[in-house]
């Protein structure tokens, strides 16, 4: 098991045409993803990597059955390319385009409330259960099927943990990256939320980072519902105040969402606070053994 | 991006929002005329425009009961560092001057448009604290600041305004003014893009005008492709130089006081590997992040930029190759060094994509690199090599 999806998903690629798109897409075919069918506005009928490509998201949904849509589409269509799969009641959208302007994202998570469609990112490096689905960006070999479900905020460091924990033998059941924007479609919350109801997840790894109180949110959440055990990390506790450190989410502004605060938050919530993100493989390997 | 203060107010004009007249001027030798050319009675008021807040109390605004007191004021404040809380010890060199008309006050209030990322809409907040940090007075007095959330898909409505203007205790004969210049304030944050619009202090004045004293805007920088008009009011002069000269190569920096430079791929991990120098005692130099799709060039870029810090004593670079491939980096890093001379100790840690084609590249050129395993044992080399310990 794990959550969101496995090898018996059926995926769609919004933008497959493009350079981005169509590469991504043939790394995750290479990792064994069930990709059917791509969409890019103008280029139907066409072929990239002998799928189909087709006009419009409702026109593929209906030639086959879609569980979920990776958008590669760029920034300024982005959100209209996300609209499109809502509308077409994708379940899940997967939303790795970085750069979309917020107010779009505002309306995109007011459309998303009143949909039954789950998004991921923007700003994301997608999602993975290791061996069977990979729907992102992420280096799939350093991946290894397990029991720990990875969440975090960012891109990069969340290889850094996975690696770290693969490397000490400790394999994953889903990892997702929720992305460094404002305003996110799915946050910490729902996600760990998923991790806690899968039975093959034993403990979860959340990586989170300064700015915000998506972190704070999930402790009070973990205190309450979860009783497997979860570690945290948060990026940025030698970050300046005020300045945007890459990601447009990760801002200190009057001293609410510093690293500090947000560590403490999670251990007086029960979550075991990693200082160093050298040692985050080796913590969780200590504490499961 | 931020804009000045008279840009904002050009921007406020635009939308209808009430502003007093003014003009700006580039030296202070025409302030006086500016003064006169704008046909209003004694006082005026001289206001330095630089992009940092706390102007008034860093001495940047003085009120002038003459035309000659205009002179006096604008020597006294421009071409010279204004040090604000918000400007740091060395302060920011004024180069323009706003000169305005000056109004009776009866009341000063607070209005802000800002983005609230909770509940993923535009919140406008109003205070009967004029003139005041809107930070202090939500930590201070919360009860004084009133909110309403504008919904994305319906956008603004009167009675939000209205809302607003009974805890403010607006008299009933302003509240019309008001909820037109509320509705234009959000008009305007919505149409351009913006991350903030603030007006601090929104003043009521003697004869029961509502007015914008203050203007200060932030756009959404994502946003700027669809706005060729705000971007032109960029002010490339009040940022720091090295920001200005990564922006160009499509580079995230954020220069530092440390002497240690970053080069990382990730903005959470560039972060954390400042977070472990700072850790292992080193302070970093810089945080910089090369982006999910950097090109040899852009690698090649960001090393330049990080060396030409005269403080930076040593170099890490922490990769963690995704998108982003190590043997791409490794020969960035190489491309970088055939223009600037390596003067400092460069700590390497590769791993993820191509790792080994990276490494191999970086041991057979004849750059002297230290590699590391590991982002502890990085963090360790990297701090040990600054201080000449290597």
């Amino acid at each position: 098991m794990s959550i969101l999806v496995n090898k018996n998903s059926q995926i769609i690629v919004q933008g497959i045409t493009g350079a981005n798109g169509s590469f991504h897409a043939g790394q995750c075919l290479a990792y064994g993803t069930k990709i059917v069918a791509g969409v890019t506005p103008g280029k139907g009928g066409q072929k990239e990597h002998g799928l189909p490509v087709y006009d419009t998201v409702l026109e593929a949904c209906t030639k086959h059955k879609v569980d979920a849509t990776m958008i590669y589409v760029p920034a300024a269509f982005a959100a209209d390319a996300i609209f499109e799969a809502i509308d077409a009641k994708i379940p899940l959208i997967i939303t790795i385009t970085e750069g979309i302007p917020v107010l779009d994202m505002a309306k995109v998570k007011k459309a998303l409330k009143n949909s039954n469609s789950r998004m991921i990112g923007p700003n994301c490096p997608g999602i993975i259960t290791p061996e069977e689905a990979k729907l992102g960006i992420m280096p799939g070999y350093i991946h290894k099927k397990g029991n720990v479900g990875v969440v975090s905020r960012s891109g990069t460091l969340t290889y850094e943990g996975v690696y770290q924990l693969t490397t000490r033998g400790l394999g994953q059941s889903t990892c997702v990256g929720i992305g460094g924007d404002p305003i996110p479609g799915s946050n910490f919350i729902d996600i760990i939320d998923l991790f806690n109801q899968d039975q093959d997840t034993h403990a979860i790894l959340m990586m989170g980072e300064i700015g915000g109180s998506a972190e704070e949110d999930a402790a009070d959440f973990i205190k309450r519902e979860v009783k497997k055990p979860v570690f945290g990390f948060i990026a940025g506790a030698t970050a300046p105040k005020g300045r945007t450190m890459g990601h447009a989410g990760a801002i200190i502004s009057g001293g609410q969402g510093t690293a500090q605060a947000k560590k403490e938050k999670m251990k007086s919530c029960g979550i075991t606070v990693i200082d160093s993100p050298a040692e985050m493989g080796e913590t969780i390997f200590n504490n499961l053994k | 991006m931020n804009i000045h203060e008279y840009q904002a107010k050009s921007l406020f004009k635009q939308y209808g929002i009430p502003t007093l007249q003014g003009k700006v001027v580039t030296s202070a030798d025409q302030a006086q005329d500016a003064a006169k050319d704008l046909g209003t009675n004694a006082p005026w008021v001289v206001k330095a425009q630089i992009h940092a807040g706390g102007r008034g109390k860093g001495g940047g605004v003085k009120l002038a009961k003459t035309l000659d007191e205009v002179k006096t004021y604008a020597a006294q404040i421009m071409s010279k560092p204004l040090v604000t809380h918000q400007t740091g010890p060395q302060g920011k060199e004024v180069h323009k001057l706003l000169i305005e008309e000056g109004c009776k006050i009866q009341k000063e209030f607070y209005l802000a448009c800002v983005l609230d990322r909770a509940t993923a809409s535009v919140v406008i907040m109003a205070s009967t604290e004029g003139g005041m940090e809107i930070e202090k007075v939500a930590e201070e007095t919360p009860e004084k600041i009133f909110k309403v959330h504008v919904d994305p898909a319906v956008g603004f409505v009167p009675y939000q305004a209205r809302t607003l203007a009974f805890g403010l205790g607006l008299d009933a004969s302003l509240h019309k003014p008001f909820t037109q210049l509320v509705k234009n304030l959000i008009q305007l944050f919505v149409e351009k893009d913006c991350s903030l619009a603030e007006i601090n202090p929104l003043v009521l004045t003697q004869d029961q005008k509502i007015i914008a004293l203050d203007g200060k805007i932030n756009f959404d920088g994502n946003a700027l492709y669809r706005h060729p008009d705000i971007k032109e009011l960029r002010d490339l002069s009040e940022e720091d130089e090295r920001d200005v000269e990564a922006s160009k190569w499509g580079l995230n920096y954020v220069g530092l006081d440390g002497n240690i430079g970053c080069m990382v791929n990730g903005a959470g991990l560039a972060m954390a590997t400042m977070d472990i120098i700072k850790a292992h005692g080193g302070e970093p130099a810089n945080f910089l992040d090369v982006g999910g799709g950097a090109s040899q060039e852009m690698v090649s870029q960001a090393f330049k930029l990080i060396l030409s810090d005269p403080n930076v004593k040593g170099v890490l670079v922490n990769i963690f190759g995704g998108i982003v491939k190590c043997d791409v980096l490794a020969q960035g890093i190489l491309d970088a060094l055939k223009n600037v001379e390596l003067t400092v100790p460069l700590v390497v840690r590769l791993e993820g994509t191509n790792v080994e084609q990276g490494r191999k590249i970086l041991e057979e050129s004849d750059v002297k690199v230290i590699s590391a395993i590991g982002m502890k044992e990085a963090a360790e080399k990297a701090v040990a090599s600054a201080k000449g310990g290597r």
